[in-house]
């Protein structure tokens, strides 16, 4: 008995592909399957997280519906994923965040970006407010630089936190409680895999989206959106170090280090998400969880929208537009902070961690560890 | 919509392997091809979506095979499996074609990986498909769209018009409506009749009520039929089937692979009385595997039971149905209707005849009985640590071996001997020239894709001349 029915459904789908096995070239749900005969919820949820959805498996599968053994494991596999990212959520109360993503998202969103416009509006006079700044610390004169640094600093180590007391409960719940640090070669491997994405291609031919024609749509559009968002991150990071190290404040001009990183960042944040969005929209419905349709729909919109007010920051900065955009800015880079362990987000993180344990089962099996 | 006014090159009836081939290489030669798909689009492919691997001839271990696999080697083992009752010069055709397939199936878009968990006899001489057999067809019929192969679903064939072995045209149904479409030459690739059971009750009578289908119910012959009706020469023994032992619990047709049962050898066989009826210890896998099927044909309603204990619960490959589980012997026999002592005697009269010995299941090893009849000749182990288990089993009918005779061009013979002018034919509507009896692992998709093939090909040149 498992805790949850698409547990139990689970289960099924797995003791019929165990006893197929057709789809073990496909991607590493399979053959981790095949190391087993019977599967706990634990189990179930490894496997859950480290289905990459590429849905190949639905499309060559001679018994997907309409055939009365009904396996669709991709659909499956979606749902116990989602429940599993509200069931490892820190602190447990907020697991109902899940319940209603879109919404809980959408309503931080604009909480977050109202706070920072009243605050902007509070502390500033209206002529600080819509006047022209330019040179260094420009935009410290809307918001002390230390106030920024503290404010952003706490969520950034809060969702640090919150994400690091969710990867225990999933290592806990799969039950490999140690192996994740204590091996590089298989810490490696999983960079390794998730960097390419290489479970994301249905075995080589690419995903399986709208229908059964494979392309490999998505994994550009996600590398786009990954990588965007590494050189986002990248771009701030190296702002912070100027600031603090070199005493140099922002804005910095269009050449340098920070802008560059951030404006090629910034255009795959916004060219990735919306290909994901429109791929998400054609997805052939079968393979998709719909109710969990709002939190995917929110991570990609609000990374979208990190971007996209990032850009117009960028290119209005010299304008009176300035203050508003900054606020708006900030209000949505700090509602994707706090709500990152309560959204779409923790994909990425517990996927990895399923691949860790992957990379390390094989290298079980094949009598290396 | 596709315009079945218009003359094809070549009309492709059935949706398989064998007819995809035939109509991707009929297109790859010039011809304006329309494909005959009976069944509907998730159905489609007949017995090759349940497939995942092809036997080809090789001269070198490549990226997926282990190691060589030569013409004379392929040809001894299909003598070995068919006991010689194989069309030599076209088997040695087909072997000798076999080899370059390999290449070709791959650019059609068909990916292979080395043979599948569970299945390492098989990966010096077999190429797997990734993904399985339905992988494969999808990467046909896409390869056949882009070609701009026409095909038709739920396209059923109501009757071929053939004068004289001269193929004119085929009426099909379409929605509520029939409709007659013409072409050049007709590529025959539509399979045998294994779901059509009233087919299988001449030869078996209402023991065939007890069978249960592995591929699709739209393997019903009906092209084999008209095909013979009209003069067409057969080949193969008509009253023969391919059958395994597959689990009761099955569903009536389209169970596939994971139906079947391989644990034999890890326990005994008993019939509806309880009472054991062959050798489990016989031979190795897979011959093991092919033969129960028609042993359990044999037996009174057509059901047997593999009986085995806690000891050898994990020793072979997961199953789809869970093995049923008693504490007692007796209590396991209650659960099948079986008469609980004779059951326990059929046991406690193993046991008793168990000599030791050191149990291999991979090879013939020494554990066996003695002074029992039938005897376990090998990996005879005692019944004895509960609890206990069993499956039940029934045949599981694969394919049927009767068709139309073909020459090396895959064109048909007509009774009289004579090639048929405009008609070839691919799969396992041929597959008896080839395969008297008998099979060996991924044959079936050799003769389809070798025949396919060149079916095909000559069609489209025949139409064209």
């Amino acid at each position: 008995m498992h805790g949850t029915r698409i547990l139990e459904e689970a289960d099924r789908l797995m003791t019929v592909c165990n006893s197929c096995r057709y789809c073990e070239g496909l991607c590493a749900v399979f053959p981790a399957m095949e190391m087993r005969r019977a599967f706990s919820d634990g189990d179930l949820n490894y496997l859950a997280n480290l289905c990459h959805g590429c849905g190949a498996c639905y499309t060559d599968c001679q018994f997907s519906p309409p055939h009365e053994f009904n396996v669709n494991v991709p659909r499956t596999l979606a749902i116990a994923r989602a429940d599993s990212y509200a069931a490892y959520a820190w602190p447990r109360a907020f697991s109902g965040l899940f319940a209603r993503n879109g919404l809980a998202i959408s309503i931080i969103a604009a909480l977050s970006v109202a706070a920072f416009i009243f605050g902007f509006a509070a502390f500033n006079d209206r002529r600080l407010l819509f006047g022209i700044h330019t040179g260094p610390g420009a935009f410290y004169r809307l918001m002390p630089h230390n106030a920024m640094a503290a404010l952003f600093g706490a969520a950034f180590l809060y969702a640090i936190m919150a994400l690091v007391m969710g990867v225990r409960a999933f290592w806990r719940d799969i039950g490999e409680p140690f192996g994740l640090v204590a091996d590089p070669p298989s810490l490696w491997q999983a960079i390794k895999d998730a960097g390419q994405l290489r479970y994301l291609d249905g075995g080589g031919v690419g995903c399986v989206n709208e229908d059964e024609r494979p392309s490999d749509q998505r994994k550009i559009y996600h590398h786009l959106t990954f990588y965007g968002f590494g050189l986002c991150f990248a771009s701030t990071t190296v702002a912070t170090l100027y600031h603090y190290v070199w005493a140099r404040e922002a804005p910095y001009p269009w050449w340098d280090l920070p802008v560059v990183l951030g404006t090629l960042g910034g255009v795959g944040l916004l060219i990735g998400p919306a290909g994901l969005l429109a791929e998400k929209w054609k997805r052939d419905p079968a393979l998709v969880d719909q109710a969990r349709m709002g939190m995917d729909v929110a991570f990609i919109v609000m990374l979208f929208m990190t971007s996209l007010t990032g850009m117009a920051l960028l290119l209005l900065r010299e304008t009176p537009a300035m203050g508003a955009l900054l606020a708006l800015h900030l209000g949505v880079v700090f509602a994707l902070f706090i709500t990152m362990p309560y959204g779409k987000f923790v994909h990425g993180i517990y996927r990895f961690v399923a691949l860790v344990r992957y990379a390390r089962e094989r290298r079980m099996m094949a009598g290396t560890v | 919509m596709v315009d079945l006014s218009r003359k094809f090159d070549v009309l492709v009836v059935g949706g398989g392997n064998a007819a995809l081939c035939a109509a991707i290489s009929a297109r790859r030669t010039g011809a304006e091809v329309l494909v005959l798909e009976g069944a509907p689009k998730f159905y489609r492919g007949g017995n090759t979506r349940h497939t995942r691997n092809m036997r080809c001839a090789h001269d070198a271990a490549t990226d997926i095979l282990t190691g060589p696999y030569t013409e004379q080697e392929f040809w001894e083992d299909l003598q070995r499996v068919t006991g010689g009752e194989t069309d030599e010069e076209l088997a040695r055709h087909m072997i000798a074609e076999s080899k370059d397939v390999l290449g070709w199936i791959a650019e059609q878009g068909v990916r292979w990986q080395p043979s599948l968990g569970g299945t390492l006899g098989l990966g010096r001489t077999n190429s797997f498909f990734l993904g399985g057999g339905r992988a494969m067809l999808n990467a046909l019929y896409l390869t056949a769209e882009k070609l701009g192969v026409d095909i038709l679903y739920d396209a059923e064939v109501l009757d071929l018009e053939i004068d004289n072995g001269m193929f004119l045209s085929a009426t099909l149904k379409q929605g509520d409506a029939d409709v007659t479409v013409r072409a050049a030459t007709l590529v025959a690739a539509a399979g045998g009749f294994e779901a059509n059971i009233e087919w299988l009750k001449q030869y078996w009578g209402d023991a065939a009520d007890n069978f249960l289908i592995r591929g699709t119910p739209y393997n019903r012959g009906s092209i084999l039929k008209m095909l013979l009706d009209r003069g067409v020469q057969e080949v193969g023994d008509p009253t023969q089937c391919h059958a395994v032992a597959i689990d009761a619990r099955a569903p009536k047709f389209d169970g596939g692979i994971i139906t079947r049962h391989d644990s034999v050898v890890f326990g005994i066989v008993v019939n509806r009385h309880a009472t054991r009826f062959y050798d489990e210890g016989e031979d190795i896998w897979p011959k093991r595997y092919a033969i129960w099927g028609r042993l359990v044909a044999a037996q009174p309603d057509q059901i047997a039971y593999i009986i085995f204990d806690a000891s050898v619960r994990n020793s072979f490959m997961p199953t789809l149905f869970p093995p049923i589980e008693a504490p007692t012997i007796a209590e396991l026999a209650g659960k099948f209707d079986l008469d609980p002592a004779t059951l326990e005697k059929t046991i406690a009269d193993f046991n008793a005849a168990v000599r030791p010995g050191t149990f291999d299941h991979t090879i013939l090893d020494d554990c066996r009985t003695e002074g029992l009849t039938p005897p376990k000749t090998h990996w005879a182990r005692k019944i004895e640590t509960p609890p206990y288990y069993a499956y039940p089993v029934r045949p599981g009918i694969t394919f049927t071996y009767l068709g139309t005779r073909v020459n090396r061009q895959a064109r048909m013979l007509m009774k009289d001997g004579k090639p048929a002018a405009n008609m070839f034919a691919a799969g396992e509507i041929m597959a008896g020239n080839v395969l008297g009896k008998g099979y060996a692992a991924g044959i079936g998709m050799t003769i389809g894709s070798v025949f396919g093939r060149i079916a095909g090909r000559e069609a489209a040149r025949h139409a064209r001349n």
